[in-house]
């Protein structure tokens, strides 16, 4: 009964979408303007059916109804509430319709909110929108519809992925998703904008918005999944160049990009064409990584669809949105009078230009990272496996003179600037950099001559970073955000230096030495939770100083029958002590793993300062 | 380089990437581990449709290497649709065919093995479903091959068997 109210609100909302097509073709055709009401309200009730249909699958997750599906394959009785509510969004069929809840509710806001530009702009925004809607409404009700029904009805479910049942990785997919689907917002209005011949500083500020928005939520998505994955998955590391968090990195470096570029065209009215390449390509990186994903064409943890016709459909859509929009942008766009509009090498939108082929850099070391393995083995069958190796060594020479430009370019006036006397303060600057990074390379005892520019680079950002807080003629979020970024290549770098690790198989009573400590394992008890059985195992460590104990846990899980290793962490502001146990066979050893991971938590804070950075810029932006 | 060719060359390196990506879906099975669809066979004890006494499904696995668990009822059509590829399925001598007559009543289900053939060498009875749901049974009909030393499902099949599953099953049985 209840999954017939859902599916019926799914079909309303797509004949909805339907009805804003042809409603907006027309009103652009006859230039009626009049209609604008009309397509609010319209645009408001599809939200209305979205979120209907949403609230009714988490229900049905709450009530255990498994008539239902997709709540039959992912839920069970015994497993707790709050899992239960985000396991409505942990699979194939829920987060699909996650994906339309933030496609309707952004091109609402975005009508409740953005300018009126010329001629017909918002509407052409809508049906782009829509159309987008459209085919995401068809790829569900035909292919992964979350309100399939069930008969005979079960008595119990299958189950989560225990993995899955934590609570960052409940919170995850939502706040990823309004970063990575919002993206379509800004493909939207970019091709608006270059139909209705609108791309100038009135569009930048006005798309500004949306981008930083897109941006803040993506970074803290990202910062979550990195979370989880540093604790949860008990590998120690934080990212695995894993094609699944490559999907979400691409768009993420692409908005990077996009950001500096738009404040350029909001200025000085240039980088047209780059900027509308831009917006489209974030859009497409999210459609192709849905794609990747969700077809299964990626073995991952993260994939679990593995319907070919899925895939198919999605990617038949995908090209489609590929190929309107870029002859859309063929055919409309226009060639931008370069005569009144000079640039000069030493400027802030040169050194914007810099940031953004850096970017681009990256991106295309990502991009090939992850595509490529696909098209070698469609084309010849091998197999190879590209793992973090490949993009350390090819991603990190690039980033000494990347941190170098990030540290000169702010200071840099637009138009043009003036080649200043280096005054004391630089020289200071660099001595220390100097200093440090040798006296770092010198304690690591890692003497690499690579190394040691890296770390100078990226001390010496973070010097002039800090020293940039305090000058007025700066932007705040952008020397929040560079500041925190400088922070965050640091964190990663003494983090990959000063990493130390050992693993031993160990049963109870057993002791092994390590550097200065001393691990100790002194017992091993169980006990019952609701829905997993759990052993934890007691570890003592001691050094000159003190000692510590860790209490890392191995549960196994009821539905479905799954064991999963809790890593037990001792957060420090220096470094985390990192304990993970591992069943081997039943003779009574374990696999013990202990990790120092210096300066952890700052990767963690730097991260969450840059997304700060965007935030505050939605405030400063109105005294401005 | 003018507008067009460029636009042309993107267009064709669209197409190109079309093509590769279509032609990777289609080999998608192959990334992913047999073993995922590995899950131990639960005993369970029910009745025997002939005789009815008690039996248990471990004691029934016999000595050939792998059993067929079909789950089939007298009033589910898609299972007449497959019953000429179980009479297939009973001439392999690898084969074990184990029937689960699932809601069933018992005059149906006997009329059903006399107008049609009894491709089973055994039939149990689930009578209110249960057993079939602890299996992890969508509906009728459904199939599991099963190994039978290692008492695991290797795979189940949801919907009547046809000539392509048939050759799943030969390959895996191998």
């Amino acid at each position: 009964m209840i999954n017939q109210l859902g599916n019926y609100s799914l079909i309303f909302g797509f004949i909805i979408s339907a009805i804003l097509i042809i409603l907006t073709l027309f009103s652009i055709k006859v230039k009626k303007t009049n209609l604008e009401k009309n397509i609010f309200y319209l645009i408001s009730t599809q939200f209305f059916f979205v979120t209907f249909s949403f609230v009714i699958l988490i229900y049905s997750f709450i009530v255990s109804d498994f008539s239902n599906e997709v709540v039959y394959n992912h839920s069970h009785t015994t497993k707790p509430l709050f899992y239960k509510i985000a396991g409505s969004w942990g699979n194939h069929e829920g987060s699909l319709l996650l994906w339309l809840l933030v496609l309707t509710l952004f091109i609402l806001l975005f009508y409740l909110n953005s300018k009126k530009l010329s001629g017909n702009y918002k509407t052409i925004t809508v049906l782009f929108q829509e159309i987008i809607i459209c085919g995401f409404y068809l790829f569900i009700i035909l292919t992964s519809n979350p309100f399939n029904f069930l008969y005979p009805t079960p008595n119990e479910g299958l189950g989560l992925n225990p993995i899955l049942q934590d609570p960052a990785l409940a919170i995850h997919p939502p706040i990823l998703y309004l970063g990575y689907v919002g993206t379509s917002i800004i493909f939207s209005s970019s091709l608006s904008a270059l139909i209705t011949k609108n791309v100038n500083s009135t569009w930048a500020l006005d798309i500004k918005k949306w981008i930083l928005t897109s941006w803040i939520f993506l970074t803290i998505g990202i910062l979550i999944g990195s979370i989880w994955a540093y604790y949860e998955l008990g590998w120690g590391g934080f990212w695995f160049w894993d094609p699944v968090e490559n999907v979400s990195l691409m768009p993420w470096l692409c908005l990077t990009a996009l950001i500096h570029t738009i404040s350029v065209l909001e200025k000085r009215s240039i980088l047209k064409s780059w900027t509308l390449i831009l917006s489209i390509s974030t859009f497409s990186l999210s459609m192709s990584g849905t794609f990747l994903v969700r077809s299964g064409i990626l073995n991952s943890v993260h994939t679990f669809a593995n319907d070919p016709s899925r895939g198919l459909f999605i990617l038949v859509f995908l090209f489609i949105l590929l190929i309107t929009s870029i002859t859309i942008f063929f055919v409309f766009s226009e060639k931008e009078n370069s005569s009144i509009n000079k640039t000069y090498l030493l400027s802030k939108e040169t050194a914007i230009l810099f940031n953004n082929w850096f970017m681009m850099f990256f991106l295309s070391v990502v991009f090939i990272g992850t595509i490529y393995p696909i098209f070698l083995e469609a084309i010849t069958n091998d197999k190879i496996s590209i793992g973090p190796p490949f993009y350390n060594k090819i991603l990190s020479p690039f980033l000494v003179p990347f941190l170098i430009f990030m540290s000169i370019g702010p200071n840099l006036r637009w138009i043009k600037s003036k080649l200043e006397k280096i005054d004391t303060k630089q020289i200071i600057i660099f001595a220390i950099s100097v200093v440090a990074s040798l006296s770092i390379i010198k304690i690591s005892n890692a003497n690499i001559l690579f190394t040691l520019f890296l770390i100078f680079a990226s001390i010496y950002l973070l010097l002039t970073t800090t020293v940039d807080l305090f000058k007025k003629n700066l932007k705040l979020p952008q020397k929040v955000s560079h500041l925190a970024f400088s922070i965050f290549i640091l964190s990663i770098l003494l983090n990959g230096i000063f990493a130390k690790e050992i693993s031993y198989n160990m049963k109870v009573g057993d002791e092994v030495k390590f550097l200065d400590n001393i691990i100790k394992f002194k017992s091993l008890n169980s006990s019952n939770e609701k829905n997993y059985k759990k052993l934890i195992g007691e570890f003592e460590l001691t050094n000159k100083q003190a000692s510590q104990f860790f209490y890392p846990e191995i549960r196994v899980y009821n539905q479905p029958n799954i064991v999963t290793s809790e890593a037990y962490i001792k957060t420090g502001i220096f470094s985390d002590n990192f304990i993970v146990i591992n069943l081997i066979k039943d003779d009574g050893y374990f696999n013990v793993r202990y990790q120092i991971k210096p300066f952890m938590i700052w990767i963690w804070i730097s991260v969450s300062i840059l997304a700060l950075g965007g935030l505050i810029s939605f405030y400063t932006k109105k005294y401005e | 380089m003018s507008k067009k060719i460029i636009y042309s060359l993107i267009l064709l390196l669209f197409i190109f990437s079309f093509l590769v990506l279509f032609k990777s879906l289609n080999k998608v099975n192959i990334y992913i581990p047999e073993n995922i669809f590995e899950k131990k066979l639960t005993n369970f004890e029910t009745k025997d449709l002939f005789s009815n006494r008690i039996v248990n499904v471990y004691d029934n696995l016999s000595n050939k290497d792998f059993t067929v668990l079909n789950i089939w009822s007298s009033w589910c059509l898609p299972c007449r649709v497959e019953h000429p590829y179980l009479m297939k399925l009973k001439k392999n001598e690898n084969l074990n065919m184990i029937g689960l007559n699932y809601k069933d009543k018992y005059e149906n289900a006997i009329n059903f093995l006399n107008n049609y053939k009894n491709p089973y060498s055994l039939i149990l009875v689930d009578l209110d479903g249960v057993i079939s749901i602890e299996l992890g049974a969508y509906g009728v009909p459904e199939t599991f091959i099963i190994n039978n030393k290692k008492k695991i499902i290797i795979k189940k099949f949801i919907g009547p068997i046809n000539d392509d599953k048939i050759e799943e099953i030969l390959s895996i049985i191998k």
